[in-house]
């Protein structure tokens, strides 16, 4: 591994100032020269040059390797969130291919330094990764490979469980008790009369003897409220040795380090195409380079049918911005208009487009930003669909076109990357110190198979019998797992907020 | 220095051990491991080794795509793949994903080694015999045009030039002549070398089906796996008999059905000659394996049986395995009548196999001697 020097140096210097010209706001950005091995296993590691051992990155690295070695996939670039920005280049790629790379990590490296959702995130992670594999490999060297190992493989088994929101939220403070709490269990009564009538003393007696038994009861339960941050609660709560919460830590911190760059993937790598594309067709672009661009640029940009690709979506989605804004399409006017031919020739002149995408960027995640802009013109434009499995035929088949559903389906599959939404609801359930979650069902049902054993992990690290409630062909479940078998029963109620 | 990657890839590779070591009962009871056989290696299908989290199941795929198109149109180009599940098959998100390991047939025999818990197996005579391996490693001035080694050709064109005054370091052009030229050369090492050498014999009469064949094709291919990982170059002959015995090719072995009587004794005799003629006793490890339904024509023939046993064969192979396959035509009478004559002989290892799951168990009985 090198840093680059000679003629890519030059090169960087002179795509540094044309990223400048456009008003990109990047970190320092530093470039190293790798060969295709020591990309595959800096890909394997997440982007990282040191991680704590794991078999996982071994089954990546082999997946990598020879997905390269039968032509399948080609990795061209590597960049990650850190200041200074490392992204790696891949040793022997034309210099084309290598022009395009350092214009693309350059889109990057503005929107990891300016989007708000990276805001949080340690900018000097890969000093943090690298400490956290030296206290991984301490403990394996004190503890065993396998004990620590299948302790890492139960703490990923529940790495997704955990608060996108929480690094945005202002630590709890305590809650002054609210006054006139005592009234709200009294009716209004405007004749003073009717008052033993209206609100009985038996009766209010009564309810504010209930209301102080719930509060006190919720005082004692832990969680007080349902509590998404699972890995969290049990760092402080579950019965751990010392070194088994610092390893659970250590993959909270890395869970929550990589969580904006899956919160907006979308607009991550539309970003990064639109000012590859701006940068190099405008500016850095040799004449006999333009195949060679075009070639490449055209793989990344390619559709798989049955696959949404981000970066399509992604650049498609700044550009109709950039363009709607340049010409006033927005806005009450523009959203009233019913007359096609005044749409089709709408232009207002205003040329806030550059300003607006570079706002967008700034403050918008995937799920905002395809909720906001994803709109009826663009999704025919782009001829968008919505596909399903035709359960004879076992084909993938398109279901409609109407942007409704469209719009809907995309958005359901954004949000929360996903992932069920899963919270501890009681760590001292049925008063016998089990550990009680609930999913919140959106419609789809959980794979009961993998539930399953991910409840046998959280046993291991709760040391008592682990459940969810959950839902399963539209009836209310629970899943248990007591330490020695799984049993799914009835349940009353769906779990809810 | 062992890059970290290397490391995790290794664990990666043990885990995959594991697993194949856990389900190991059921590869080798499968008949199709060794269609997936390449040269050296063997492709082993095994589900994606993945950590359990909370996912959504999702009930058949779907999503949003992008291009032409009517609704009803389907969108993944030909026709749904064979080998894939079915519609509506249970487990489809997890038949996906399967993992296709390459594992070497030294690594598979060490597996089975490990999980069967097989002795190595000490050879005798081993450097009584020494086999001859040519190997490039000299130069000469003649040869063809083929072998021709250019960097030793211009280091000898570079040495004339710079001898004879012609070479000039400015301008360094060096043009190799005729008697420059230098041809990569072999010479001939002894290696010594333990042989050894595997007869199988098969009864292919009328009573042995199809199941039997493939039972006892699954089996020599896992003997042929270990005693390979424990001999370099090691032979294998194949004696096919019904009422008359007769050596044959491997693939005709494992094809052919003859619909004849049955007269074990033949291919005994078969394989005492082979041994006499090919594989003297004194340098050759031998081991026989014959598979039968236990049917023999007459109790004559049986007794003849077991003379050339006593008498030929047992003193000549480091073991004698019979390993008897159920079949619903056969009486089973040979293998009794074996036991009965040997008893408790270590050279002479009988098995029963009833139905492919009993394949392991027969492997283990006829290896576990390590002899």
């Amino acid at each position: 591994m090198a840093p680059i020097s000679g003629e890519l140096l030059e090169l960087q210097a002179r795509i540094q100032g044309y990223a400048d010209e456009y008003g990109l706001n990047y970190s320092p950005q530093v470039f190293e020269l790798i060969d295709y091995e020591q990309m595959c296993e800096i890909a394997a590691y997440g982007g990282f040059p040191v991680r704590y051992p794991h078999w996982r990155y071994g089954m990546e690295y082999d997946h990598l390797v020879k997905s390269h070695t039968y032509g399948l996939s080609k990795i061209y670039e590597l960049v990650i969130n850190t200041d200074p920005c490392y992204a790696y280049l891949l040793e022997g790629n034309s210099f084309a291919d290598q022009k395009l790379v350092m214009c693309h990590v350059y889109g990057h490296n503005d929107f990891f330094k300016n989007n708000r959702y990276f805001g949080p995130t340690d900018r000097r992670m890969i000093d943090v990764m690298a400490n956290n594999a030296a206290r991984v490999r301490r403990y394996m060297d004190r503890h065993g490979v396998g004990e620590v190992e299948s302790f890492i493989d139960v703490c990923l088994s529940i790495d997704n469980l955990i608060d996108p929101w929480a690094p945005f939220r202002e630590p709890p403070k305590a809650v002054a008790a609210t006054e006139g709490e005592d009234e709200q269990h009294r009716l209004r009564n405007v004749r003073g009369y009717l008052e033993d009538y209206i609100n009985p003393p038996d009766f209010i007696a009564k309810q504010r003897q209930r209301a102080q038994a719930e509060k006190e009861a919720s005082k004692r339960k832990v969680p007080q409220r349902p509590e998404r941050d699972v890995l969290g609660f049990l760092m402080q709560h579950a019965p751990l040795e010392a070194w088994e919460a610092d390893v659970l830590g250590i993959i909270r911190e890395e869970a929550y380090y990589f969580l904006p760059q899956m919160q907006t993937k979308i607009m991550n790598e539309g970003w990064a195409s639109f000012w590859h594309s701006k940068l190099m067709t405008e500016r850095a672009l040799d004449d006999s380079e333009v195949i060679d661009y075009a070639d490449a640029c055209a793989g990344v940009m390619s559709m798989a049918p049955g696959q949404l690709n981000p970066y399509k979506i992604g650049i498609e989605l700044f550009r109709d911005l950039e363009r709607r804004w340049d010409t006033g399409r927005f806005g009450a006017a523009w959203d009233d208009c019913d007359d096609l031919q005044a749409k089709e020739s709408w232009d207002l002149q205003l040329g806030k487009g550059r300003e607006k995408i570079f706002e967008v960027r700034r403050l918008y995640n995937d799920v905002t930003f395809i909720d906001e802009f994803f709109t009826l013109d663009f999704c025919r434009e782009q001829k968008f669909f919505t596909f399903n499995e035709n359960r004879r035929s076992g084909r993938l088949e398109i279901e409609t076109r109407e942007f409704d559903s469209i719009k809907q389906k995309l958005l359901g599959m954004l949000t929360n990357f996903g992932q069920p939404f899963i919270y501890v609801v009681d760590a001292n359930h049925l008063n016998r110190g089990e550990l009680l979650l609930g999913h919140r069902h959106e419609g789809e049902d959980l794979k009961v198979d993998y539930a399953r054993d991910t409840l046998r992990n959280l046993e291991r690290i709760w040391r008592r019998p682990a459940s969810i409630l959950t839902v399963v062909d539209d009836k209310p479940k629970r899943i248990r797992y007591d330490g020695s078998e799984v049993t799914i029963s009835d349940e009353p109620a769906t779990f809810k907020l | 220095m062992i890059s970290r990657i290397d490391k995790d890839h290794s664990r990666f590779r043990e885990i995959v051990r594991g697993k194949i070591r856990q389900n190991l009962r059921k590869y080798i009871s499968r008949g199709d491991m060794m269609s997936r056989k390449g040269k050296d290696t063997v492709s082993i299908p095994m589900p994606q080794i993945d950590i359990p989290r909370f996912t959504l199941g999702g009930k058949g795929k779907s999503g949003v795509g992008q291009g032409e198109g009517e609704p009803g149109d389907p969108i993944d180009g030909g026709q749904p793949q064979p080998g894939q599940p079915g519609p509506g098959e249970a487990g489809q998100g997890e038949g996906d994903k399967s993992l296709e390991v390459e594992v070497t047939l030294e690594e598979l025999a060490a597996i089975l080694g490990e999980e069967l818990g097989l002795p190595r197996i000490e050879p005798k005579g081993s450097d009584a015999l020494d086999t001859k391996k040519d190997r490039y490693v000299s130069l000469r001035t003649t040869g063809p045009e083929s072998l021709r080694s250019f960097k030793a050709t211009f280091k000898r064109a570079l040495r004339r030039q710079v001898a004879s005054g012609t070479y000039v370091p400015g301008r360094p052009i060096i043009v190799p002549v005729r008697e420059d030229r230098r041809y990569r050369s072999w010479r001939t090492e002894p290696r010594p070398q333990s042989n050894a050498v595997i007869i199988y014999m098969m009864d292919v009469s009328g009573s042995m089906g199809d199941e039997q064949k493939e039972i006892v094709r699954i089996e020599s291919f896992w003997i042929d796996t270990w005693l390979r990982s424990q001999y370099q170059g090691l032979e294998s002959r194949y004696i096919i008999h019904d009422a008359t015995a007769r050596q044959v090719e491997r693939e005709v072995f494992f094809r052919t059905r003859e619909s004849g009587g049955t007269m074990i004794s033949s291919a005994y005799k078969v394989c005492a000659e082979l041994i006499e003629k090919e594989f003297s006793p004194e340098a050759w490890n031998i081991y026989a394996f014959h598979f039968s339904d236990g049917d023999n024509w007459s109790v004559d023939d049986t007794s003849s049986c077991i003379s050339l046993l006593r008498n030929v064969l047992l003193p000549a192979c480091n073991q004698f395995g019979y390993g008897q396959v159920e079949s619903p035509y056969g009486s089973g009478q040979f293998i009794k009548d074996v036991r009965g004559a040997f008893g408790a002989d270590e050279k002479l290892v009988t098995s029963e196999i009833t139905s492919k799951d009993d394949i392991m168990d027969s492997i283990k009985e006829f290896l576990r001697g390590g002899r």
